[in-house]
């Protein structure tokens, strides 16, 4: 897996506006920001409400994100680039959910729509509609999306990447610091994960560090290459961004995002929790 | 909204309010407005670092260039960046409502 096949510049995304066959997707949790002003030609997509199922805790089903992608005007043999705020959280989330249903050439805007305003790129405020597709996915690969028990019988054996904050994974805080803090579940970290923040993957101006500066980042907090990986957070949009680093960049065979992460994991029942800076006992 | 009246004072007015569902009682807020001068900037990123300079959080100020973290007692700081230059400030945060004056420059 090569860099230059998963993520572009802001630059190379400049120069391909209006290359056919080449879709740009703003991807966020909050779309008023696609509203205020979005790359020229890029349609948007809710994290919320185009991606989670309404009713269950889980994503759309295969049919849903058919008819979600088809509705958008993306086609199987497009070229998907993907960007948006909080430095690309959503849309490295979204990056895995593409992948997750098998979309064949995916990318990623490095800098995400951050470094795009900052550099004072053009934003638009038109309105984007492009012709429907009749978009066909794939089963979920699941060889890259964990579930509780995996999680669960991974203590002690398996890599878990924590990727929350220093003080949600010590159990200081159950949230970002950008939203309130009451929740139901309790706080703390998988015992044996260990703690590398997102962020440290990412420079200030949300661009990815490079490939060694991201190996340094793994080898020196102990991820060991010959195990498996899974990758968590508190909803799991930002371990796809560590996920996107430590699979699409580095190039690792076996990682997975958990995508229930720790507002599924610190409200089960009977699970080891483990607190403080250290990553505990198995 | 007044916008250019406090420039220089350490205490900036209101920043945004507070949502309703939210217990200052509880939480540690750290808010104020990111200025070039005496302007407001709308649009800059700020963002929320720990006592050891680990990067917690970031938001985008709004158009009256306010931002809020909601946070826990302690040492911050606060770093912004835009496209009118970039700037830090630092705070010692207790429980409730926190005030920081945060300017930039190129």
């Amino acid at each position: 897996m090569s860099r230059d096949s998963v993520l572009v510049p802001a630059d190379w995304a400049e120069k391909n506006l209006d290359t056919p066959g080449v879709v740009f997707v703003e991807v966020d949790e909050d779309t008023t920001a696609y509203d205020g002003g979005h790359i020229p030609g890029a349609v948007k997509l809710d994290w919320k409400k185009d991606l989670q199922d309404p009713v269950r805790r889980d994503f759309v089903n295969k049919q849903q994100f058919e008819a979600l992608l088809s509705s958008r005007g993306i086609g199987n043999d497009d070229t998907v680039v993907l960007y948006g705020g909080n430095n690309n959280w959503f849309a490295a989330y979204a990056y895995w959910y593409f992948k997750l249903y098998g979309h064949g050439d995916v990318k990623l805007l490095d800098g995400g729509r951050k470094k795009w305003e900052l550099d004072n790129r053009t934003l638009v405020k038109d309105e984007v509609s492009r012709p429907a597709t009749s978009y066909t996915a794939q089963e979920q690969d699941l060889s890259i999306r964990a579930f509780r028990d995996e999680v669960v019988k991974a203590i002690g054996t398996e890599n878990l990447v924590d990727v929350r904050s220093p003080d949600e994974y010590a159990g200081r805080l159950l949230a970002p610091a950008h939203l309130p803090q009451e929740q139901a579940q309790r706080a703390g970290h998988i015992p044996t994960a260990i703690s590398v923040p997102w962020s440290k993957a990412a420079n200030e101006d949300g661009t990815f560090r490079s490939d060694t500066e991201l190996r340094e980042l793994y080898t020196a907090a102990g991820l060991d290459e010959s195990k498996d990986t899974i990758a968590y957070c508190r909803i799991g949009e930002r371990s796809s961004h560590t996920w996107f680093a430590l699979h699409e960049l580095l190039g690792q065979a076996r990682v997975k995002n958990y995508d229930g992460s720790w507002t599924e994991y610190g409200s089960l029942v009977g699970v080891p929790v483990a607190l403080g800076d250290e990553p505990g006992e198995g | 909204m007044s916008t250019t009246d406090i420039a220089g004072c350490g205490a900036p007015e209101q920043s945004a309010p507070l949502p309703a569902s939210v217990d200052i009682e509880k939480e540690t807020v750290i808010s104020g407005i990111v200025r070039a001068g005496a302007e407001p900037v709308p649009g800059a990123y700020v963002r929320l670092l720990d006592a050891t300079g680990e990067f917690t959080a970031e938001v985008v100020t709004s158009a009256a260039g306010q931002f809020r973290f909601f946070a826990a007692p302690g040492n911050w700081t606060l770093r912004a960046l835009s496209r009118s230059g970039n700037g830090d400030a630092t705070v010692s945060a207790a429980r409730g409502l926190n005030e920081v004056a945060l300017s930039v420059a190129a």
